[in-house]
């Protein structure tokens, strides 16, 4: 059994807002939600599956599927943080091969700019009964000095530079200056991203990610219903999921769940590294993206300091275009989560509808892949390759 | 001077008392599996490695080395958050203590020391050796 050619991504929308304090969490979701059903051709009505996760107001699915007034015959609220959109796509693909539903909603959305969450530095609440909250809370765990340590210990093994994950950003505001959407727009230098102040050390406040309001939405359906709509079809042909954590003490930062995810998804899809086009890779952080770059084969481990250098990952100029929209790095990060945007920006490629600056040329195969949660403690992993018809 | 870092108190529970116990005398514990022995970390009722329930706490040497860290500078007085590979094994987290923080590094070697929280056991962290 395989979701290989079973079932197509026919309708996307990321919100344009960036800032939306004069509306709700499920008005966002209900407006990404429309948004993608009417980029797909298809109506509210169509919908008899529905995908979300922790982002979603209430328990699982439910608030929003009453909000929407929409009626299901297969729910999925998977969480897994920031990747759970790159799972729940697969989950969708299964569930229309096994006959579970027909036409699959995807939903992100959420406001963490206008409701003032200080995201990345200050610990996160924590349910008391987590097992492992009392050997990380009183230390000071943050979202940003947990990655800071991932990228120290990239840094002491492989002798990775601040410049060259610099590089990363640099490639991303390269792309987003084309976007009109895009929270920082402006071109930036190596030579911005280390000087600009330290967050946690070694990471600079330019290796960070923005915070932002928004959402996104993905309308997935079967191949009969794919083919008799207008868009441009793309077809899921490989997934994977996993969670790496920290294997009771035994554990390797310089590794993601990608290590696992990539292989699996590249077996299911019959396709290797070299074939893909276009990727997108979540980057809440630089290092982020440079660690999960190696997991998935696009160079060897060890060896992502001197593959993003120079431009590589610029459209145009490199041989792996990736975040054309400008990412997390410089467009957007609805909901601190951006699995979601990440498969937007890779159908847009694959249907040859990303902004002509930096539309990547004969773009048949794209991958995302995303880290949910934390990369310097327990994260999921999710990977997710496209092709188009 | 700045303020000195709070330090919220662990949540104690059943399964880990016997650690904050130790804590509290001013020991360093870690489990040991009595069936595989091996140590882990975090601490837990049920062996991760074979799934016995058979862990014991024992006295550890209280040296290990820096595996990783970060100098948390967004914060009223930066702090040291790290990763720290003891001698009996496991790799646990932690912060470096009573150091110069632009001074820690990665390999260099720590020992355990306890540090007072807010109202709570006191929680092991690592000094330079």
């Amino acid at each position: 059994m395989t979701i290989k050619g079973k079932a197509y991504i026919a309708g996307i929308y990321e919100h344009p807002t960036r800032h939306a304090p004069d509306k709700t969490v499920a008005q966002l979701h209900a407006e990404v939600a429309l948004g993608a059903l009417k980029d797909a051709g298809l109506g509210r009505d169509d919908v008899d599956g529905y995908f979300c996760a922790g982002d979603a107001p209430g328990p699982g699915a439910s608030t929003m599927a009453e909000y929407m007034n929409l009626k299901l015959r297969h729910v999925d609220s998977t969480e897994m943080g920031g990747t759970s959109y790159l799972a729940l796509a697969a989950h969708a693909a299964e569930a229309i091969a096994l006959g579970k539903c027909n036409v699959a909603l995807v939903t992100l959305a959420g406001r963490p700019r206008s409701e003032g969450v200080a995201t990345g530095t200050t610990p996160r609440q924590r349910d008391p009964n987590q097992p492992e909250a009392p050997w990380e809370v009183p230390y000071g765990l943050t979202t940003a000095n947990g990655y800071a340590m991932c990228a120290m210990r990239h840094m002491h093994q492989f002798g990775t530079t601040s410049e060259q994950l610099a590089w990363i950003k640099v490639a991303a505001s390269h792309h987003a200056q084309h976007n009109p959407n895009a929270m920082l727009p402006e071109v930036v230098k190596v030579e911005d991203v280390v000087n600009s102040p330290l967050i946690a050390d070694p990471l600079h406040r330019l290796d960070c990610c923005v915070i932002s309001d928004g959402g996104g939405a993905l309308v997935i359906v079967r191949p009969e219903i794919a083919k008799a709509l207008k868009r441009l079809p793309v077809k899921i042909i490989g997934a994977g999921e996993t969670v790496k954590h920290l294997s009771a003490g035994t554990f390797d930062l310089t590794t993601s769940g990608a290590a696992r995810t990539g292989p699996i998804a590249f077996a299911e899809a019959g396709v290797t590294p070299a074939d893909i086009k276009y990727v997108s890779i979540y980057d809440s952080f630089t290092i982020t993206v440079l660690i999960q770059i190696e997991d998935l084969g696009f160079c060897t481990k060890g060896a992502g300091g001197k593959f993003v250098a120079d431009g590589n990952l610029i459209s145009g100029v490199g041989k792996l275009p990736f975040n054309t929209d400008g990412g997390g790095l410089c467009n957007n990060h609805p909901s601190n989560r951006g699995g979601m945007t990440k498969i937007i920006e890779a159908v847009r490629q694959l249907r040859g509808e990303a902004h002509p600056a930096v539309q990547a040329k004969n773009c048949n195969l794209a991958l995302a892949q995303g880290t949910g949660q934390q990369l310097g403690t327990r994260h999921c992993s999710a990977t997710l390759i496209m092709e188009r018809e | 001077m700045a303020e000195a870092r709070k330090i919220p108190a662990p949540i104690v529970t059943v399964e880990t008392q016997a650690f904050w116990d130790a804590a509290r005398a001013g020991r360093f514990v870690v489990p040991i599996c009595a069936a595989c022995g091996k140590a882990h970390w975090y601490p837990r009722a049920v062996c991760p490695f074979c799934a016995s329930e058979k862990i014991e706490w024992q006295n550890a040497s209280g040296r290990g080395t820096i595996y990783t860290y970060s100098v948390m500078r967004r914060a009223r007085e930066p702090y040291v958050i790290a990763y720290v590979t003891l001698a009996e094994g496991p790799t646990m987290m932690s912060n470096i203590v009573d150091c110069d923080i632009d001074a820690v590094r990665v390999g260099q070697p720590v020992s355990v020391v306890f540090k007072e929280t807010e109202n709570g056991p006191p929680v092991a962290m690592f000094k330079p050796a």
